[in-house]
């Protein structure tokens, strides 16, 4: 027998082949036990000695051939068939993802975790303190004596003659500073109640975070400078401030400050009201009476403190225009923070 | 406060700025000027008119033409009216062809006024319009000569009367003034007075303030002979000044003083009433005039008020009053409640001939109380209330007798009364520039600083630092103060930004807060959004949500002042505001909602409250729409571990709570402490709320969390187990009503310690089962720690179990 013509004849049907099972059938018929090569092994029994190794070694080479065209084919079966299943597989990329979808934080609560980190960044300390308050910490601690009209200015709720809903969350400035932990820098977010009815832009309760820093040597202008880094951060480097004096019982010098309108960058816009500015907070610089009242000398600490509504800040920042969404928990509304 | 213009011009007049200008450098010197308004903004040509000819239009019954004369050479032009009181000889503001006018004749205002021009009115040609004092832009009732209902009859005002033909009327009508609204702060009652205004603008643009000149006043009689008083009550009355004013004319105060006071939005009555209103603006100084011959046995008394006693005020109010107010009497009665309102009793009319003038300072809380007891509001009390300086009313009352000479309202008798026992002295204020700079951190000079403090009238006496405060300065009191008045002239926009040079501070929020914020990113990654409601509650709300009477969640705390009953009492759940929530969104038609709000209740120790109550800090979940009890269930685990609770957390069905489905319903213990509850809404309650779909609710009390995080132990690293585990997957049948708890607790407590895992993955009921019965299918996951198991082990555990789950009626399912 002609090995040669085995080859030859292997190689013409592993290249007709048409599938995996064919290309077995093949490996079987010429490299199994009772295969065409084998067969013509078992025949070198009949050669001389001398021809045997050569016959061998043909005889091998042609088996590895013949493995070497039937792998070749088997890969090419292999990748036509994955290529035709990844083919099949192939889905519609632009369907929905399958997730629960996340819920929303509250618009007050992003402002409040924007505001702590500046904070906090700074070395303050975010402290609480009680909603439902004694007057001494709410007004007399603060240098609002008893029957003084600043106190009518505040519509306070009462209840009791010395126990009220806090009117500032200034309150908290007083339990902190009878600590007499110094030097102080914090900032005191929380609730806060007055008698405003509900509308547009006023509520019966609403947010405030104070802040106070009591150190030696603290000065105006620092409360001016720290202020600043406040506003840039929240509102954009780019944000410019405006103290204007004004009146507080406990704070003196006092102020009120603004910021440059962030829609207009001070331009003036209908959002500001035409005046390139939106005031955003008071501030002063601690009445030396009120440090008194909690024990700490005027004499050897002086600080600044200041009060900012988180509303107020939520509102401007996200452009609403009713502070009553804030308070409805329409899903819509929380949606779109 | 308002101050026009002119006003404050009289005072300062070097003044010569723009409105704008003046606005800007009142706000940053510390007087915030909340708008203005120019009051000839959108006034044009508008000349004074003589109507020389009156017809009746040919086609129509209410319109007349008018020929009406515009230029002092008598130039003609027609006009055609509906208005029904214009006469001819009658002299009238008239807008030409192209002028404009603020608003329509009945007060409607247009942003940029009103443009009139030459047209026809049903047919007859028009060239321009006469105006009303609305069509002006002002106020008819600051026009008291005006007609309510027609053209303003400049003739008809002796002082307008003789106004040239074709002159401006605008100037006319001192209408080239602005009106600047301020908002003053509390503490500058001297600002609250139109000099006290004065001298902050001076001040401001360091002008000369020129305050008026108060000559002697008064005949050569004495005021003794008239009038003798007696204070009884000096503590609520430190001074008590009064005059006479004999012979009256009643007469309608001169043009410029009506001007300036309807500037300020006061309508002009009469010489005396508008001279005490003049005074009253110009000195802050309320003062009230009575009838001389009202006042029995010409005795004023000032005394407290009887308890009970009933006093009818000049407004023909009757009162009830109570010992703590103070009035002032005669010998017989009392004539009028102290810095509020006279009494009908003794007030001017008509016929008064003889009169008291009484300018007195009276204590700002007692007539702040007073007035809020009686419901009053006046300006005088406004005044009052803010506590006046003493020593300013004596001033105000010879201003008072002046202008009362000078308008020829009355004689005015020599000599005045004055009972003021404890003369309000200037307090001194020590200061040195290095303490008022370290309070700024500023540089400025000693002589910036004085040349400051001079502007203000304080005075300074250099060689000791020591400023003289004047007493109507009361906010005055120390050092910062005075750093105030330098900060505020200096400029606010002047001092430097600088940050704290202290030691550093370790920044950061409490346990507490990390906790929350917490518990609030895990709500969120569950698709819960944040809500926030009111702390009010309405106590109508524990029926709807069908609490028991004896429940303590009614016992909340109750507001002595709220804002109706919807917000009368502290919450002692916040369960409501979340279904009132989940209601607006259900009414809105939102789908699958789920919210939480983390804030808190308000639990009193007692009641009423003598302490501040226990402040809770609960996380409040509420859901509607896909998903059932036991996502919500999912939900709260995840919570409750999430914040550091790694342990097991079991919910007890004993929870009996009002609001909730009876049968589905849990408290949630940990540690055998209820941390949280947990249920589907009761179908009642939705009712109550508007809510037509199931909804759940779930409720994490934070603060007994927080108190069982303390206990926990740190979390440590236990190694990862080396050994492969057996699984074993078994399925019982048992009554519906045992609960799965009662079978999972039976196996781990067979298992023992190799028993590592037990997880129900099925629940059956139905076909297949006997009636009220149910399948639960558990797998079992054994391993130990230090070998591999081998099969007769765990087979020898799981036979105790399914026996011990057999006594207790649980049998593998067949």
């Amino acid at each position: 027998m002609d090995i040669e013509k085995i080859l030859e004849e292997a190689v013409k049907q592993i290249k007709e082949s048409d599938g995996a099972e064919k290309l077995n059938e093949i490996k079987v018929n010429y490299l199994g036990k009772k295969g065409e090569l084998t067969k013509v092994l078992k025949s070198m029994k009949d050669l001389s000695p001398e021809e045997r190794p050569k016959f061998g070694q043909k005889v091998n080479e042609i088996r590895k051939s013949i493995e070497e065209k039937l792998d070749e084919k088997k890969k090419a079966f292999d990748e036509a068939i994955l290529k035709e299943k990844l083919a099949r597989e192939t889905i519609d990329v632009t369907l929905p993802g399958k997730v629960v979808k996340q819920g929303h934080l509250h618009p007050n609560t992003l402002t409040l975790r924007e505001v702590e980190d500046i904070f906090i960044g700074m070395g303050y300390k975010v402290v609480e303190g009680p909603e439902v308050e004694f007057d001494y910490y709410n007004f007399e601690a603060l240098n609002i004596p008893a029957d003084h009209p600043a106190k009518d200015e505040q519509d306070t709720f009462y209840i009791t003659k010395d126990i009220l809903l806090r009117t500032q969350t200034s309150s908290v400035q007083v339990h902190e500073m009878e600590k007499g932990e110094l030097p102080l820098r914090m900032i005191s977010p929380g609730r806060v109640f007055r008698s405003d009815e509900v509308d547009a832009t006023h509520s019966p309760t609403f947010h405030q975070i104070e802040g106070l820093v009591i150190d030696k040597g603290i000065t105006f202008a620092d409360l001016k400078g720290t202020l600043q880094v406040f506003a840039k951060r929240l509102f954009g480097e780019d944000t410019k401030v405006k103290f204007r004096p004004h009146h507080f019982q406990f704070t003196e010098p006092s102020a009120e400050m603004d910021v440059s309108c962030f829609k207009c960058g001070g331009k003036g816009c209908r959002f500001c009201k035409g005046e390139g500015w939106i005031e955003i907070l008071g501030c002063g610089v601690v009445h030396p009476h009120v440090l008194e009242m909690s024990g700490i000398d005027p004499e050897e600490y002086t600080g600044f403190a200041f009060g900012v509504g988180l509303e107020r800040i939520s509102l401007f920042k996200y452009e609403i225009d009713d502070m009553r969404l804030l308070y409805e928990n329409d899903d819509r509304f929380l949606k779109q923070f | 406060m308002n101050t026009s213009f002119s006003w404050i011009k009289d005072y300062v007049p070097d003044l010569d700025v723009s409105a704008q200008e003046y606005m800007d450098a009142m706000t940053l010197s510390g007087t915030k000027c909340e708008g203005y308004k120019e009051y000839d903004k959108n006034l044009d040509k508008i000349v004074v008119g003589k109507i020389n000819k009156i017809e009746k239009h040919p086609d129509a019954d209410k319109l007349v033409v008018c020929q009406v004369a515009i230029d002092e050479n008598g130039t003609e032009v027609q006009i055609v009216t509906g208005a029904p009181n214009v006469n001819e000889g009658d002299k009238v503001p008239v807008v030409l062809d192209g002028g404009r006018v603020d608003a329509t004749h009945s007060g409607g205002a247009a942003e940029n006024g009103i443009k009139i021009k030459k047209g026809k009115l049903r047919g007859v040609e028009s060239f321009g319009m006469m105006c009303s004092i609305e069509e002006l832009g002002q106020d008819t009732n600051m026009y008291p000569d005006a007609a309510k209902d027609g053209i303003y009859i400049l003739s008809d005002n002796p002082n307008y009367k003789d106004a040239p033909i074709g002159s401006d009327v605008v100037e006319l009508l001192g209408l080239h003034d602005v009106m600047f609204d301020y908002e003053v702060t509390s503490n500058r009652v001297d600002c609250f007075a139109m000099t006290g205004m004065a001298r902050e603008v001076a001040a401001t643009f360091d002008k000369e303030l020129k305050l008026p000149e108060v000559k002697e006043t008064g005949n050569d009689e004495k005021v003794e002979d008239y009038i003798s008083v007696e204070i009884k009550n000096h503590d609520l009355c430190p001074r008590y000044t009064a005059r006479v004013v004999k012979d009256i004319k009643l007469a309608p105060s001169p043009e410029w003083m009506q001007r300036r006071l309807s500037s300020v939005g006061i309508r002009p009555i009469n010489n005396l009433v508008d001279i005490t209103n003049f005074v009253m603006e110009e000195y802050g100084q309320p003062m009230h005039a009575y009838d001389l011959d009202t006042i029995a046995g010409k005795k004023i008394i000032v005394k407290n008020a009887e308890k009970g006693e009933k006093f009818v005020t000049l407004d023909g109010i009757e009162h009830e009053l109570d010992e703590t107010m103070l009035m002032i009497c005669d010998a017989e009665k009392s004539i009028g409640l102290a810095g509020i309102m006279g009494g009908e009793n003794s007030m001017i009319t008509d016929d008064v001939k003889t009169m008291l003038f009484e300018a007195a300072t009276f204590d700002g809380t007692n007539i702040r109380l007073t007035g809020k007891k009686l419901g009053m509001r006046t300006d005088a009390q406004a005044k009052f209330e803010k506590g006046l300086d003493p020593n300013n009313a004596m001033a105000a009352m010879n201003r008072a007798c002046q202008l009362v000479e000078e308008l020829g309202a009355g004689t005015v008798v020599g000599g005045a009364f004055d009972d003021y026992p404890v003369k309000k002295e200037p307090i001194t204020i020590d200061y040195t520039a290095e303490k008022i700079n370290a309070l700024l951190g500023t540089d400025i000079s000693e002589d910036d600083m004085i040349k400051y403090f001079e502007k203000l009238d304080l005075t300074v006496d250099r060689e000791n630092h020591k400023v003289i405060i004047p007493t109507f300065r009361q906010d005055l009191l120390r050092l910062c103060d005075l750093a105030e008045e330098v900060a505020r002239f200096y400029g606010y926009d002047k001092i430097p930004m600088t940050l704290p040079k202290g030691a550093a501070t370790a920044g950061g929020v409490s346990h507490k807060m990390r906790i929350e914020m917490k518990a609030a990113d895990i709500m969120t990654s569950f698709g819960f959004s944040e809500g926030m409601t009111f702390s009010f509650e309405s106590p109508k709300v524990y029926d709807k949500l069908l609490l028991r009477e004896d429940s303590k969640l009614r016992n909340s705390i109750v507001i002595s002042n709220p804002l109706g009953e919807d917000y009368s009492v502290m919450r002692t759940s916040a369960v409501g505001g979340m279904l009132t929530s989940l209601s607006l969104n259900y009414n809105k038609r939102n789908k699958d909602v789920r919210l939480f709000e983390l804030a808190n209740v308000y639990i009193p120790k007692q009641l009423p409250l003598t302490e501040r109550p226990d402040e809770r800090m609960q996380l409040t979940c509420g859901m509607y729409g896909k998903g059932d009890f036991y996502t919500m269930k999912g939900v709260i685990d995840e919570v409750i571990k999430g914040i550091g609770l790694n342990g097991e957390t079991v919910y007890s069905s004993d929870s009996n709570i009002e609001y909730l489905h009876p049968g589905r319903q849990a408290n949630v213990l940990y540690k055998d402490k209820a941390v949280a509850y947990i249920g589907e809404v009761h179908p009642t309650v939705l009712k109550n709320f508007g809510i037509g779909d199931r909804a759940y609710l779930a409720v994490i009390d934070l603060k007994t969390a927080i108190e069982l995080l303390e206990e926990e132990d740190a979390v440590r690293y236990e190694g990862i187990a080396k050994f492969p585990a057996v699984t074993r997957d078994i399925s019982v049948v048992m009554d519906k009503t045992v609960e799965a708890y009662e079978v999972s607790t039976t196996i781990k407590k067979k298992g023992g310690k190799i028993l590592k895992a037990v997880e129900l993955f099925d629940v059956y009921e139905g076909a297949g089962l006997e009636e009220g019965k149910k399948s639960l299918a558990y797998s079992l996951k054994f391993r130990a720690e230090d070998r591999t198991l081998k099969d007769d082990e765990v087979n020898e555990l799981m036979d105790k179990i399914i026996n011990a789950l057999a006594e207790k009626d649980i049998h593998i399912r067949k």
